[in-house]
This record gives C-alpha cells, structure tokens and sequence, in this order.
C-alpha cells in the first residue's frame, strides 16, 4: 500500500463532476467527500458557510470510531451512518471503503432519494478510485517536493 | 499518509501527539494555536469529557505557507492520554506521517512516560508503522516543576534512538514551536525522499 495518496488534475475533475451530480441529483445542500485521514478530497454545494476542514477531520473520526465498535462486534464495518437533526441531516457512506461519502440535506430531500442517488455515485466514485489507486501502485512519479532543499524547508518556518 | 492534491495544489500531512495522561498534548495544540496568525490556522476542535480531559482527540489544522508552489498543511491531533483509551488513540494512529512523544517530566509519571511510549510502540506495530522509521521527536514537558527528573535520565530512558528532543514549559510556549518545526521537517524531508 502506498503511503501517499495522490491525486492528480484529471481524477479530482471527475470525482468533482460525481460529486457535484450527486448534490443535484439527490437535492442535497452540501456533498464531501473525505479520506479516512480526515483530509477533504472535494467538495459541492453551499460550503460557503462551513468549516469543510473540520467537518472533514470529525467525520473521519466518527467513522474511524464507528468501524473500532463494529469489530468489537463482529462486523467488518457499519457502512452508512445516518444522523437526524432538526433541521438538518447527515448522511455518512464508505466508498470502497478507503473514502467516506457526506451528504448534508433537509426537507427538500428524503434519506430514500439520498440512498438511492449515494449508491449510484458510490459505482462511479469507485472506478476512479481503483484508477487512483492503480495509478499509486503503477508509477514512480516524481513528486514535487523530490526536488525541495533545505532551504525551502527552512523558509517555510521564518514566522514560527 | 500525506495527501498531495494537484488540483488544489496542496498538501497534507498529519502530526499526531502521544504521551501519558495530563503531560500537556493538549496545552501544546493549545499554545500553537494561540500563537499563530489567524489566516494560517483553523478551528481548534477538543473532543473532551465533561472535566476537561481529551475524550477522542483534539485537532487543529496549520498552513505553513507554500513550498514549490504547493500550500503545505499540517493537521495536527492529539490522542486521549488516559490508559483506559486505548481503542481510541489506535485510531488516531492510522495515516500519521510524523509522531510527537509528549513526557510529563515530574518524578512521580516517570513510570507512566514508560508505559506511555511502550503503548506508542505497539500501537504504531498494530497499524504497520515502525516508530524508528517515523519522523518522530521527543518532548520533556514541564521541566519548570519542582519534581521535575533530571533531563539525562529523561534522554536515557525515553529517548534511546537519539531522535531530536527538547524541553519545554508548555503552558508558557517554551519549547513548544521547536518541537513542531522539528518533526514538520522531517515529515517533509520524508516527503522529498518520496516515501
């Protein structure tokens, strides 16, 4: 397994085209997608008002929490976590699981459209994520920082 | 795991701080939050009991600015110091990419660092990592105490690998930003290896 996940213009396009077909389609306000790191890989929809960092790492960490109590119980994982608010609602998926799938939505949509739409999404997120992961696998690519010195290193902390 | 996005032209890594219970993890996140510009850092978040003590992890995000023209970001958690959470700090293992060793220097946790950092040791072993092979660094806390061990004891029996180490008075920052430049760059000379 690789160390690094990395993801290049041409797969967080298309992942960006899922998830933003995935906010129409299921009538959602806010579609993210996240690794089990908790680091946000894309996101759609009215963001403009949410912290998307934290909501990514506490979203990982549920669900990290969430698969340590399903093996406690024998399970491999608890795949979809659904929670209910007053207003709004969270809706928490595993995608091949190495990425969790979150939709936020209310009243305008149902959690029978949101499951329906999420797995349809999850197919297709599913293929590029085996891309991704070939491509990991695949290359040797030269990363960016193969080429960064010290001195760049050091700069980065001048203010601390 | 260090997540590279080309599109966003960003990076991400995760720092995880480990110690025993009450040493000061969460008085270093703190600090660093504290005393870092505004646009540079995110909201902090403390999952924590009712009295206070870290429940699930405490996260704050940093910028670090950019490096060949990607935005370096680090995300930095702490893990429930308390024996009986075991299960959780487990899973804040999972994806690290540098390791922060947090020991509260008073006399009377001496045993506690040993359990503490044994429990780091296997923990890390049960995710696959080998901690002589992380970038890892080893903090001495509360050096102002009164009961505070001597910092050569401290080194021989915490700190065998000679990884880099400093002192530190966390609720006052001494020490605090050395620790994290500390084991930020070996993340990114990790990085540049191409790990």
């Amino acid at each position: 397994m690789s160390s690094q996940l990395v993801l290049y213009e041409e797969e967080h396009a298309q992942i960006v085209e899922i998830c933003d077909a995935l906010h129409i389609d299921a009538c959602a306000k806010a579609v993210f997608l996240v690794n089990k790191n908790g680091q946000l890989l894309a996101n759609s929809g009215d963001t403009a008002d949410m912290d998307t960092t934290s909501l990514a790492s506490l979203t990982a960490g549920n669900i990290a929490a969430t698969g340590g109590l399903a093996q406690l119980l024998g399970e491999e994982e608890f795949a979809i976590q659904f929670h209910e608010g007053a207003r709004d609602n969270v809706h928490i998926s595993l995608v091949g699981q190495k990425v969790i799938l979150v939709l936020i939505f209310d009243e305008r949509s149902s959690l029978g459209l949101v499951r329906l739409r999420v797995r349809r999404a999850s197919e297709k997120l599913a293929t590029v994520f085996e891309v991704i992961n070939s491509k990991a696998e695949d290359e040797e690519a030269p990363t960016p920082f193969s080429e960064i010195t010290d001195d760049d290193i050091d700069n980065l902390f001048g203010d601390m | 795991m260090s997540f590279i996005n080309y599109s966003s032209r960003e990076i991400n890594c995760k720092i995880v701080y480990y110690g025993p219970g009450l040493c000061g993890k969460t008085t270093n996140l703190q600090y660093i939050y504290a005393k870092t510009n505004p646009e540079a850092k995110g909201k902090m978040i403390s999952l924590e009991t009712e009295t206070e003590r870290t429940l699930f992890f405490d996260f704050l995000p940093l910028s670090l600015g950019e490096i060949r023209g990607f935005k370096t970001r680090f995300h930095l958690y702490t893990v429930p110091g308390q024996v009986f959470y075991d299960a959780s700090r487990k899973l804040i293992l999972k994806g690290v990419d540098g390791v922060v060793y947090v020991a509260d220097s008073q006399v009377e946790r001496f045993d506690a660092n040993l359990e503490s950092l044994d429990n780091l040791r296997d923990n890390l072993e049960e995710q696959g990592y080998d901690l002589d092979k992380l970038p890892y660094v080893v903090q001495y806390n509360k050096r102002d105490l009164p009961t505070a061990v001597d910092i050569d004891y401290m080194r021989d029996a915490l700190n065998p690998t000679n990884v880099p180490d400093y002192e530190a008075i966390a609720t006052m920052g001494k020490g605090v930003f050395d620790t994290l430049k500390a084991v930020a760059k070996q993340v990114l000379i990790e990085l540049k290896r191409g790990r």
